[in-house]
This record gives structure tokens, sequence and C-alpha cells, in this order.
């Protein structure tokens, strides 16, 4: 009777270090488990591999520091994918406190592909009014980014000089932490048939899926595990794939401490009954 | 007069906007255009009355000694301090985004460890509270229990490792339960706000004026 009442109200403390122990671990110990690849991903990753070699590819960075460990390896496989192709990559950010993640990404990726600043990539930061920006740059990028985050006029910026509007641009990948996904979908996806591939939140990726659905995105890269399996795919492991071990142990220890938790409710509750 | 020039301007800008959807050719697309680069200019001062409102309530906490006062202390001194490096950094640096310079050394050992520390610390109050709460007590309580097991299991390369089906299954509870729910919420928020929208431009809806 006493070991199912202890099951029934184990102490949080107790979950709390079983919890920062398999998540730890993993990470530690760098294990690995193969990754299961899903079509979402599987059609992102071919919306960036099938656009001829120089095509101008839109980086959005809408997400913190809240959000960077599912995100932010979307960003860094995405960019190196993108210049592994030799795209062409135009960033900002919708998120103020988020644009500094996107300026270490191209810091930390750019270099490994000999790409130049202005030529091959251009971070153009941050504006305020995202909706209205989304509608405006349909017309001229110049109106609402009249320079880049340097403050470099953009007409001084090789790449930028025939890039205008969407119809300049080819692909958007969208990284998002919010509704900034689906407002892009809305207003540069539906308005200006800007091609789209969204990379999102646990959270915020079930919002995604009817889009994909409906064929508004060309792909979907959801989570941490849409993370590890874009790795998997550009054959490059970063900490999508080692997250996803410490994720794992992290539901299976959960899920065992919710039956634990029904078992022990239930005959607690028989026992009290009869 | 109060009332009815901002009543105008809704109207008139609504009609605009919703028009030139319709109809982007010249002189409406301009007109679209610089509406919508005003509304980016007054977002920005809008950023200058938050940073108003927020130095001036939490400065009243310090003065008048309020519970949690120290706490308005730390952001104060976290405002200035992020202030003063932002300033530096734009008098001394290429851009505030530079690796190495001040504003980027305040945003990645602070406001980094800072906010990641704040949402990590969900997965530890999620685990405790699911532990709790989730009990199989009635019939709708037991489903949402198994498809939540099912998708945790799913969604995580261990699944696949345990089952194929757990995956396959995962994705299928994604895309057709999943969504057919998620697709009748989309329908009703965007029909509500379509009909909000419409009497905010129409003027019967004025409590955005008060």
């Amino acid at each position: 009777m006493k070991i199912f009442e202890k099951i029934a109200n184990i102490d949080s403390r107790i979950i709390y270090l079983l919890l920062l122990l398999v998540v730890l671990i993993p990470l530690v110990f760098k294990l690995v488990l193969p990754i299961n690849l899903s079509d979402p991903v599987k059609q992102a990753y071919q919306a960036i591999e099938q656009l001829p070699e120089g095509s101008v590819v839109m980086f959005s960075v809408d997400y913190d520091a809240s959000s960077a460990p599912e995100i932010q390896p979307m960003l860094l496989a995405t960019l190196r994918h993108a210049f592994s192709k030799k795209h062409k990559v135009v960033l900002l950010g919708q998120w103020a406190l988020g644009l500094p993640f996107g300026e270490i990404g191209l810091n930390e990726v750019a270099p490994q592909f000999n790409a130049r600043y202005g030529v091959d990539y251009v971070n153009l930061g941050y504006r305020p009014g995202y909706r209205a920006q989304m509608v405006g740059l349909g017309r001229e990028i110049r109106d609402f980014y009249a320079t880049d985050y340097k403050g470099t006029p953009l007409d001084q910026i090789p790449l930028m000089q025939g890039i205008h509007n969407y119809n300049d641009i080819d692909l958007l990948v969208g990284l998002e932490a919010g509704q900034a996904g689906e407002e892009w979908i809305q207003f540069a996806g539906a308005r200006y048939g800007l091609n789209i591939i969204i990379g999102a939140t646990g959270v915020i990726a079930p919002d995604m899926f009817h889009y994909m659905q409906a064929r508004q995105i060309r792909g979907l890269i959801g989570g941490l595990q849409g993370a590890a399996e874009y790795e998997t795919m550009i054959n490059h492991l970063g900490t999508g794939v080692a997250g996803m071990v410490a994720q794992s142990w992290a539901h299976l220890l959960l899920l065992g401490f919710i039956i634990a938790g029904n078992v022990g409710y239930f005959v607690v509750r028989r026992r009290k009954q009869s | 007069m109060k009332k009815e020039i901002p009543l105008a301007i809704t109207f008139i800008t609504g009609l605009i906007i919703i028009v030139t959807f319709f109809i982007p050719h010249q002189p409406l697309g301009t007109m679209q255009q610089r509406l919508l680069i005003w509304y980016s200019i007054v977002l920005g001062f809008t950023m200058l009355l938050g940073m108003d409102s927020l130095l001036r309530s939490n400065l009243q906490r310090i003065a008048r000694r309020s519970p949690g006062w120290p706490f308005a202390l730390v952001l104060i001194i976290g405002f200035l301090g992020t202030l003063a490096a932002g300033i530096y950094t734009w008098a001394t640096s290429e851009s505030l985004l530079s690796l190495g310079s001040s504003f980027m050394y305040v945003y990645t050992y602070f406001i980094i460890p800072l906010q990641a520390t704040m949402f990590s610390l969900l997965a530890f109050f999620i685990a405790s509270a699911a532990y709790r709460a989730f009990r199989a007590r009635t019939l709708e309580a037991t489903l949402l229990l198994i498809t939540a097991a099912v998708v945790m299991l799913g969604r995580v390369p261990i699944g696949a490792e345990i089952s194929q089906w757990l995956p396959d299954s995962a994705s299928w509870i994604m895309e057709v339960p999943q969504m057919a729910a998620k697709r009748g919420i989309f329908i009703g928020v965007a029909l509500g706000t379509i009909a909000m929208s419409l009497r905010v431009i129409l003027g019967l809806e004025r409590t955005y004026l008060t």
C-alpha cells in the first residue's frame, strides 16, 4: 500500500533531478540515435536543393534565445545547405532580440564556404512593423530597408543591386517561434506567390501542417526533430541530432512518470474504495 | 471632433488597404506603400513609449519602496547598462551586431543565458505537472493520454527504435485529427477577425479610442 502511495506522490525534486540527468548524460557523452526522416523536412530540403545555382534565398530570423536551441540548428543547417549550393543569402529578422543569432549563424557558416559579405550574402537587420513590411517588401525592399545592418545603402551592395522585391527572391526560409510564420505565408506567400519553407519550434509546427497540406509552403522543419533531420540530410551533424537523444530519454522518463503516477493513483483509489 | 477624426482616419486607411489588395495599380499601390511605411515608423515610436512607460513605472516602484523594489532596481541597471553598451558599440564598431563588441558581449553573456534559463525551467515544471495532472480518470482524459504518449514517442528518434508504428501513428495524428481540429479553430478565428476588422473600419467598434 505504502509503495503505491509513494509512487502516486513522488517528490518534485526527484523528478527534476532525474530529468536533469537524462538530459545531461546524452549531451555530455555525445550519444547518437538514428534519425528518421519525415516528408515535410525532405520537402524543405528539396526546395533548397532544386534551386538553380546562384538563386536568392531570404532568411527571416524570427526567434530569440528562448527558442534558439530548437531553431538555431535549423538556421545553421539551412545556411550550410544554401551556401553549399552557391545560393545568395539575404538575411533579415522580425524579432529584434533574435537578429544577433542570424549574425552569429552567418559568421559561423559563411567562412566555411568562402562566402563574401555583400557578394554572396547580406544582413539587412531589423525594422519594426513586420506585417507592413511583409506586404511592402513585395513592391520595394528599399522602402523598408534603405541600408543593411551596418548602414551601407543597399544600392552600394553588389548582391542587392538586382534585388528589389519578391520577384527577385527565389525562396524564403522563415525560422519561426511565433506568429510571424503565418504572416509570411498570408502576406508574402498568398499575395505575392513567394515560395516559402518554414522552420518552427515544436509548439508552432502543428499550426503549419495545414499550410503544408494546402501546398502554401514548400516544406516544414518542425522542432528539434526537424533540425536533426535536416542535419542528417546535409550530412553535417550538429546540436539538433545531439539534442534529440536527450529529448528522447526525457520523453521516455516523462512517460514513465505518467504511467507510474497512474498506477499508483488507481491502486490507492481501488484499495480505499474496497 | 475628438472621436470623429480618428474614426475618419481609421475608415479611410482601412478602406485604402482593402481596396489596394484587389486593385494594386496607381495611385492606390503607392498610397498603400506609403501607409505601410508610416505604420513601420509609428511602430518604432511605440517602442520609445514602451521604454518610457517601463522606466517610469520601475522608477516609481523604487522611489516608493514598493514590495519587490530591488527587482525594479536590477531592471533599471540592466536597462541602462545595455543602453550604454549599445551606444558605445554604435560609436566605436561597424555595427551593433559586430561580434566581440560590448553590445554583443551583453547579449551573449547576459541576455541569452537569462532567456534560455527562463525557458528551460519550463521543462522541469511541465515534467512535474504532467506527472501529477495526467491521470486517466475519464474516457476523454484516457484518449488524450494515449494520444500524447504516441506523439511524444513518435516524434523522437527512440520511438522508431521501439517500433516504426510509433512515428507513423504520430504523423497520422498530426496530419489528420490534429489538423481537422486546428482548421476548425482557424476558420473560426479568421471569421471573427474579419468581423472585428469590419466593425473597427466602419466605426462600430470604438473601444480602441478610449
